[in-house]
């Protein structure tokens, strides 16, 4: 079915291109000849203030998307590189999240009694907190360390009650099934149970909470790093590259535009697919 | 006497990806009033889709030829307009499952007194006045306090009561009871059975009613039309049908029917 | 139902007192000593020392939480200085009792939220309904294609885009400014504008996307077709027979996003420039304001859990089978 669906076809080829971007950073830079460090003064105009020199943010052949006002830096290997931020955060977010969720959510519908009460009760407080603003708090008032690492636990810390709250409740009702009967009757153990004849049953709706929630978790790092408590610099972030072109995007609009897009066209590839996949599965549930 | 209802080459068309399927097929039947007419059939047999191509219910996109006639008019190819005042007035219809046919957002009384309002006028005290009475003549106890009370209030045979004494509230020529009994118990089944006959007798509707089993509708229908994926199989009087069944396929539905000797042989 | 209201009461307050203390444990674990960034640069030890008294930085942690629990209810004394009840903290470094920098930022926050969420209920609600009523034309499609989109856009990368059209390219609208509505109104709508805009838009994509597949949903439920075949006039199935069906549901959520909302617009107020709650955190974040910090996070998380309460009873009013079983 995905393969007849041009629309879905073109967020995967992005998507490919994004990942391809991710993974090959180094070598792509390599080709494109600079770096994403590397300052390039020759390329901005000082006495405008480090306008890029041309027309477009100084986009030419040396500079295949420009550079940023004032220092020079080569906007096509930032955001090489921050496809890399964004992509390992996000998935790595995505990973911890699923497995928080997915465990908890299970054990609640599964075991109920107390061990439901302590999950719920921490699902309940952990979606009554003001996720953002604590995040930022927490984020900023930590040593800058190991930054990456960091988003991901805080992101994920918030991120699972909403995965374990779906996954609760469908266990409940898997719980009660004949098959789950069947296999406690023939003297399964509860974990077994829960692994072997729940946990591949949930398949569908983990996937599509899943799929659904990287493009969630890319604007989440996106938006940290926009408030500058995301990575530090001078590590190169989608986000980052937005929240510092903010002062220059009267006079050098494409600083602005080239992140935005590849952000905005990323997160939307992936609500496609992920609505996409939640139809098929749905469709399958139903077949 | 003329014939309250006359269903003349009723044939009714989807549009599918393999294109246009005909699920009901130069479907002609009466109804005389006072009268009962059975429609069986399987599920799929377009029993269904008959009734509700009547009163111009059917998924956007279906299309009908032929004539449907109450009382000489022909509602075919009337305007959605017109066809408003013919249904719940002239023409009214009990569904299958009484729950989820009820809207759960608003008491039975005002789901009642909204149809009658709609066709009669009056005012809203005069239309709850009219639900009372209405619950109280299909055996509601207690329908003063009742009229105000959610579907999910009553039981499933009292839900279904309360679907009639909709239907039935603005004194229709004719009922068309779309397996009404399906979802019910069968002690419930014979007390709604009951019910209808019983109405039937004091109001002198006609009645279509339908259903995929044929010992439902042996006590009550005086004709019988047996469909079958569409087609009408046979068309007689009920004494016709069950004594000498002409087509195998009725002969096949009658097999299914369970016997007191069946049982006995068991 | 008054033992249900009391029952929920209580967990709030439960939920409220645990934010409370896991955000005050994280910072006292994590921030810099609040009492050197007041003393500045010109510090003496003694100095420190009198204002840790001050302050109470110097009890147990337990005792510190007591205090601030207290604050709320009676107000405190930090030293000569009085903090009168409802004593969220003092911020030493704006002098100023955190309660009154939050009553002054919250219309702003109000405005902003109230602003947006008329904005989203109508867009969405209405652009939903239309495409579920065509559903399948090419209205649907592409309002439906939109609504992806219009999901997909962070908000500050709108936010700076509708800024550089509006304002810097076309220039049909001014830079936000802080004015009054009373002041002058137009310029006060033509301010807010653009942020009431920035924050509905995600979430009038997302509603519109809720409310089509709700009414689909509820018109191939057998009680619209009873509806229908009752012969009733089109506008009366339509509104009690497809729209409070398919709405209903859409109240709970709307509750939950707009209580979420009063805690402030942290992206957008920023981005705008707007001084509400959600700046006043992202100020005192940057500046390590331990006390506004501490107050807006619980003020937020005051929004949400009130907004569930809230939310849960006027579903019980307004979903007769909810409120059966809850009697």
């Amino acid at each position: 079915m995905l393969k007849k669906d041009k629309g879905a076809l073109a967020c995967l080829a992005f998507l490919a291109i994004v990942v391809l971007m991710a993974v090959a950073a180094p070598l792509i830079t390599k080709l494109s000849g600079w770096g994403p460090y590397q300052f390039d003064s020759a390329a901005t105009n000082s006495d405008l203030g480090g306008v890029p020199h041309g027309a477009l943010g100084g986009i030419s052949g040396s500079h295949w998307f420009g550079v940023e006002p004032q220092n020079g830096r080569d906007l096509f290997a930032r955001i090489v590189y921050g496809a890399r931020v964004s992509i390992t955060i996000s998935l790595s977010a995505t990973l911890l999240t699923g497995i928080l969720g997915v465990v908890l959510g299970m054990l609640a519908g599964f075991y109920r009694g107390w061990v439901d009460q302590v999950i719920s009760r921490l699902m309940d407080f952990l979606m009554a907190f003001p996720a953002l603003i604590f995040m930022i708090a927490i984020l900023s008032s930590l040593p800058a360390g190991n930054r990456p690492v960091l988003l991901v636990v805080v992101i994920s810390a918030f991120g699972w009650p909403y995965l374990a709250r779906v996954i609760r409740g469908q266990t409940m009702t898997l719980a009660n099934r004949e098959f789950v009967e069947a296999a406690r009757a023939s003297g399964a153990k509860g974990t077994q149970v829960v692994f072997r004849e729940i946990l591949p049953n949930l398949r569908g709706s983990i996937v599509v909470m899943t799929t659904l929630a990287i493009p969630g978790y890319i604007g989440t790092e996106a938006g940290l790093s926009f408030l500058g408590v995301g990575v530090s610099p001078p590590t190169a972030s989608w986000g980052q590259m937005i929240a510092s072109s903010v002062s220059w995007y009267s006079v050098d609009p494409m600083f602005f535009a080239i992140p935005g897009a590849f952000l905005f066209l990323t997160v939307l590839s992936l609500t496609v697919l992920g609505d996409k996949i939640r139809t098929m599965v749905d469709q399958g549930v139903a077949a | 006497m003329s014939d309250l209802f006359v269903v003349e080459d009723l044939t009714v068309t989807f549009p599918t990806s393999r294109g246009p399927v005909d699920v009901v097929k130069n479907v002609s039947f009466t109804v005389g009033r006072d009268d009962t007419l059975g429609i069986v059939g399987e599920s799929g047999s377009g029993k269904s889709m008959t009734a509700l191509a009547v009163l111009g219910l059917l998924p956007r996109g279906a299309r009908t030829s032929g004539s449907v006639k109450l009382d000489g008019i022909e509602l075919l190819g009337k305007s959605e307009r017109d066809l408003r005042s013919v249904r719940g007035n002239a023409i009214s219809m009990v569904f299958q499952d009484p729950l989820s046919s009820l809207n759960p957002y608003y008491t039975v009384g005002l789901q009642i007194s909204e149809m009658y309002q709609t066709h009669r006028g009056g005012s809203r005290r005069s239309a709850r006045q009219v639900a009372i009475d209405a619950l109280d003549r299909v055996g509601i106890p207690d329908p003063a306090r009742r009229v105000d009370h959610y579907p999910h209030q009553f039981s499933g045979g009292q839900r279904q009561r309360v679907m009639i004494a909709m239907a039935l509230c603005c004194s229709p020529s004719l009922l068309i009871a779309d397996e009404p009994t399906t979802a019910l118990d069968v002690t419930v089944q014979a007390q709604i059975l009951e019910l209808l006959a019983e109405l039937q007798s004091t109001t002198g509707t006609g009645m279509i009613f339908i259903t995929h089993d044929l010992a439902v509708i042996s006590s009550i229908a005086q004709r019988v039309l047996v469909m079958r994926s569409g087609d009408p199989v046979e068309y007689g009087t009920a004494e016709q049908v069950f004594s000498a069944p002409r087509h195998e396929y009725t002969r096949m539905l009658l097999d299914a029917v369970p016997r007191i000797d069946d049982e006995v042989a068991l | 139902m008054t033992r249900y209201v009391l029952g929920r009461l209580g967990s709030v307050v439960l939920i409220l007192l645990a934010v409370c203390l896991f955000t005050y444990l994280i910072f006292f674990k994590l921030s810099p000593d609040p009492a050197v960034m007041i003393c500045g640069k010109t510090c003496t030890p003694d100095r420190i020392d009198s204002i840790r008294n001050v302050l109470g930085l110097n009890q147990p942690l337990l005792s510190q939480f007591w205090e601030f629990l207290r604050g709320i209810f009676v107000g405190r004394q930090y030293g000569s200085v009085h903090c009168p009840a409802p004593c969220l903290g003092y911020s030493f470094q704006t002098n100023e009792s955190v309660w009154s920098m939050i009553t002054a930022r919250l219309p702003v926050s109000v405005t902003v939220a109230v602003g947006a969420a008329v904005l989203w209920l109508l867009a969405g609600v209405i652009g939903g309904l239309v495409s579920a009523i065509k559903q399948g034309t090419w209205w649907d499609r592409s309002a439906m294609a939109l609504a992806l989109g219009g999901v997909s856009v962070p908000n500050y990368v709108l936010a700076l885009v509708l800024q550089y059209v509006l304002v810097v390219k076309l220039q049909v609208l001014p830079f936000p400014a802080a004015v009054s509505f009373v002041d002058n109104p137009v310029v006060w709508f033509e301010s807010y504008l653009m942020p009431w805009v920035v924050l509905a838009v995600g979430y009038a994509c997302l509603y519109a996307r809720l409310t089509r597949s709700n009414v689909i949903d509820t018109l191939s439920e057998n009680y619209y077709r009873t509806a229908r075949a009752k012969g009733l006039s089109g506008s009366l199935i339509m509104r009690r027979h497809a729209l409070r069906p398919a709405l209903t549901p859409i109240t709970t959520i709307f509750g939950m996003d707009f209580a979420g909302l009063l805690g402030g617009a942290l992206i957008t107020e920023t981005v705008f420039g707007l001084n509400g709650i959600g700046k006043l955190a992202a100020d005192s974040i940057a500046k390590n304001d331990q006390p506004v910090i501490m107050a807006v996070t619980l003020l937020a998380a005051f929004f949400v859990v009130i907004g569930n309460v809230v939310v849960d009873l006027l579903y019980t009013a307004l979903d007769p089978r909810v409120r059966v079983v809850s009697t």
